[in-house]
């Protein structure tokens, strides 16, 4: 099997490879978004609490867990660059200055919890805080504008399905977030996250209306895709999922929400890679088949991630069961 | 506004070496904290404990730091170089892919056990958390090197033309990935990372040593800074002389694979046998100093010397000049002068090791003044090494970015604009600038704060725990 030669000439036991990558990388995108958006909601809930003990506490909630969950979006890229390079090139030299927001975003939000911790005096940890939420609050924005350009097929950077699609996504990483942190948290503060989850819940779902109006409205190329069953059937499952995750809220089955925030996050990453299927880059004119690798590197990733990405989940799993249930007192950040 | 190619050379010139600096740490520090370690869970004693736990906050700051610097230079191939990532894609996406699943995941998800999880896992689970953190470190150096010792000396591919743009399409894995520059790179690099963290600890211990004996300052923790200078001082003994072996080595496998960077590393403009070896040089006049490709040099040389270097011993071998490779030429006087000044440290890091191993020999490591302002002097320079390294097999590399294959001009995105070129550019040299700053803060407080005082937390062994570990003259 691992010979060259035969490795360069047909796909990998006859799968339809370019359609897996596709799948997976929007898999991966979604387990980015997923995990690192409670990191994110996270960050955005930091902002209302301004008691000090309570913003350690949420520090420390995401402590050991964000810097495994952000590499999913530097596994995202790399997938990207190895399968579809060509999209690669086109996607992200065409969303250059957005790119770089977001990069910007992620900086800002990756050192603000180790800066916070390093200095325990008021204009530092002020500062840090500041920079926390903003960087928590642009990265989803930002980065829910550049995939909706990316389905839209659109060159400028602001567009209004841009700026929709972001707050949308903003909203859906503050369910995300609530839905951990009353893992994470006891008392007082897992009560008052109820109420953030339910508002932040109905924004998202009224943004996902406003969305596929926007979808409909000013993308007629798209309006088949979004009656055909499987789009439908997305849409049907985000409100079944927003509806667990409510019932679930108010009757505190913890594991229940957080997993119906995962549903949330999986079936919006779902219709953005349905509408744009079979299309990978609707301005370049690239689809799956066109901008894929050729069969030899396609071959030799398909081994690689196929041996290594359980391996991942085994050190999530390792992580997260390590690092289970609230806080207990004396830990930090 | 500065032209789209230049913004974007110098962008990826300025991100990557601010990064570099953040995965040397961390390269540099995972053995050392896989060794605390494993002596804190085996022996139980406060210092290790206290080492382990100093170490790790320094590694936990720079790995955050190397994380958001690192992020955007894996996107920069796409925003910057899209050329080059459609071009190289089918080779160059690979590696990163894997760096990312291989070693980058076990790296950031083991590290938030090794750094959180101290009093939630098992000993067990903790070691394996450390030495997860350390291999990670490493793969992802490996996979970074393989990317790039393809740019260097690639193999293994076919030219095709596709939509009017040259792609490169991969036919032989084995002769891509296991490329003959691969296993210098990976040795060079890994060691002058474990080097440069021994410079960083011999210097800091002796630091705060000749504080305490010299100025006669009362501090805290004598023991844990005289176990910090000599565990640097024990590492630099092994790698410095490593360093300068496989330096030597390395260089005369550039001279075969790359023959133009290795000319512009000697400043070696026509062909010639028997080429000395220059120690210094000089412009002959001032207007060649101002100019890169400064020809007319005068230097004080060793006869036959860079032949003998190239060649492996015979100082009457042949080296090829510069003048004979066609388009433009690297900037020699910066590789020049970064190759001098990089094997000039290299041989006093040696120095400094052999000076230390044998005054801690006489028993007179922390009574020899000189020897501790030298080490002080030295702390930062195993990083001003790596950066100069850098520098040499970057720059001496271009005018390609694939060496005869793609040139860099070539590799940057057609659709950037000056404008955008700039705005970025501009605003990560604030930025980055700003991250070294903030970066040097942090790991100056940590060092100010000194190492933690664990005696109350480890009640094993009772008497060494109980011992009065705060020692000196308060």
């Amino acid at each position: 099997m691992t010979d060259p030669a035969s490795l360069s000439s047909e796909p990998l036991f006859g799968l339809p490879l370019p359609d897996l990558w596709f799948g997976l990388l929007f898999f991966i995108f979604a387990l980015f978004l997923f995990l690192d958006g409670f990191d994110f909601g996270v960050g955005v809930l930091f902002a209302t609490r301004d008691d000090e003990e309570e913003r350690e506490r949420l520090l420390a909630a995401i402590g050991p867990f964000w810097d495994g969950n952000e590499v999913w979006l530097v596994v995202f890229g790399g997938a990207m660059f190895a399968a579809f390079p060509a999209v690669y090139a086109n996607l992200f030299s065409r969303h250059y200055l957005l790119m770089f927001a977001i990069l910007g975003a992620l900086i800002l939000r990756g050192l603000a919890p180790e800066m916070y911790e390093q200095r325990h005096d008021e204009a530092w940890q002020r500062w840090w805080g500041r920079s926390f939420v903003v960087g928590s609050l642009t990265a989803p924005f930002f980065l829910g504008m550049f995939t909706a350009n990316w389905l839209f097929g659109a060159t400028a950077i602001v567009t209004l399905p841009g700026i929709v699609v972001g707050l949308a996504v903003v909203a859906l990483t503050v369910v995300d977030g609530v839905a951990f942190l009353r893992l994470k948290t006891r008392g007082e503060l897992r009560v008052d996250l109820k109420t953030a989850g339910y508002y932040a819940l109905a924004a998202y779902l009224a943004l996902v209306v406003v969305t596929l109006g926007a979808v409909y409205w000013t993308a007629p190329a798209l309006r088949p895709d979004l009656f055909s069953v499987p789009i439908a059937a997305l849409v049907v499952a985000t409100l079944a999922f927003a509806g667990v995750y409510a019932a679930a809220t108010r009757t505190d089955r913890y594991y229940v929400a957080f997993g119906a925030a995962a549903g949330l996050v999986f079936a919006l990453v779902a219709i953005v890679a349905g509408l744009l299927y079979p299309t990978i880059d609707p301005v370049a004119g690239l689809t799956v088949e066109s901008a894929i690798v050729s069969t030899l590197p396609l071959n030799l990733m398909s081994i690689g991630a196929a041996v290594l990405l359980p391996l991942v989940f085994v050190y999530f799993v390792v992580l997260y069961s390590a690092f289970s249930g609230p806080i207990e007192a004396g830990e930090s950040y | 506004m500065i032209d789209p190619v230049t913004g974007s050379r110098l962008q990826f010139a300025l991100t990557t070496i601010v990064h570099i600096i953040f995965p040397v740490m961390s390269m540099g520090l995972a053995p050392f904290l896989v060794y605390f370690t494993w002596k804190d869970i085996r022996t139980g004693k406060p210092i290790y404990e206290q080492l382990r736990r100093f170490w790790t906050r320094i590694f936990a700051v720079s790995f955050v730091v190397g994380t958001v610097t690192g992020i955007v230079l894996e996107f920069e191939f796409g925003t910057n170089f899209a050329a080059f990532s459609t071009t190289a894609g089918e080779l160059f996406g690979g590696p990163l892919a894997l760096e990312g699943m291989m070693a980058f995941m076990l790296e950031a998800t083991f590290l938030g056990i090794f750094v959180f999880g101290r009093d939630r896992v098992g000993n067990v689970l903790y070691m394996i958390s450390a030495v997860a953190v350390g291999v990670g470190t490493w793969l992802s150096a490996v996979w970074i090197l393989i990317a790039n010792s393809w740019m260097q000396t690639p193999r293994g591919y076919e030219l095709a033309t596709e939509n009017g743009q040259t792609i490169v399409h991969l036919v032989d894995p084995i002769a891509a990935y296991a490329n003959p520059r691969f296993p210098w790179m990976f040795v060079h690099m890994q060691n002058a990372a474990v080097e440069s963290v021994a410079l960083f600890m011999a210097g800091l211990g002796a630091y705060f040593i000749f504080r305490h004996h010299v100025w006669g300052y009362p501090i805290e923790d004598v023991e844990f800074w005289e176990t910090t200078l000599k565990i640097g001082i024990v590492a630099l003994l092994i790698t410095a002389p490593l360093q300068v072996l496989h330096g030597d080595l390395y260089a005369r496998h550039v001279f075969e694979t790359q023959p133009q960077k290795f000319a512009a590393m000697e400043a070696v403009w026509e062909t010639d046998a028997y080429v000395p070896e220059y120690i210094v040089a000089f412009p002959t006049s001032l207007q060649d100093l101002l100019d890169p490709r400064a020809k007319d040099i005068f230097g004080i040389g060793i006869p036959g010397g860079a032949s003998w270097l190239a060649s492996g011993g015979d100082p009457q071998a042949t080296i090829q000049g510069l003048n004979e490779f066609e388009g433009p030429q690297p900037p020699v006087a910066l590789v020049f002068w970064a190759f001098r000044i990089m094997v000039a440290l290299g041989f006093w890091f040696v120095l400094l090791a052999v000076w230390g191993g044998y005054r801690w020999w006489r028993g007179e490591l922390l009574e020899d003044d000189l020897l501790h302002k030298a080490l002080m002097g030295s702390t930062l320079l195993g990083i001003v090494a790596v950066e100069l390294g850098w520098i040499v097999t970057e720059v001496g590399r271009q005018p390609w970015v694939i060496q005869d294959v793609l040139r860099t001009s070539e590799g940057v995105s057609s659709g950037l604009s000056g404008t955008e070129a700039t705005v970025t550019l501009v605003g990560f040299a604030v930025v980055y600038l700003g991250l070294l700053a903030l970066y040097t803060y942090v790991v100056v407080r940590i060092v100010r704060a000194g190492p933690p005082d664990v005696a109350s937390v480890t009640p094993t062994e009772g008497s060494d725990a109980t011992a009065p570990e705060v020692s000196g003259d308060d």
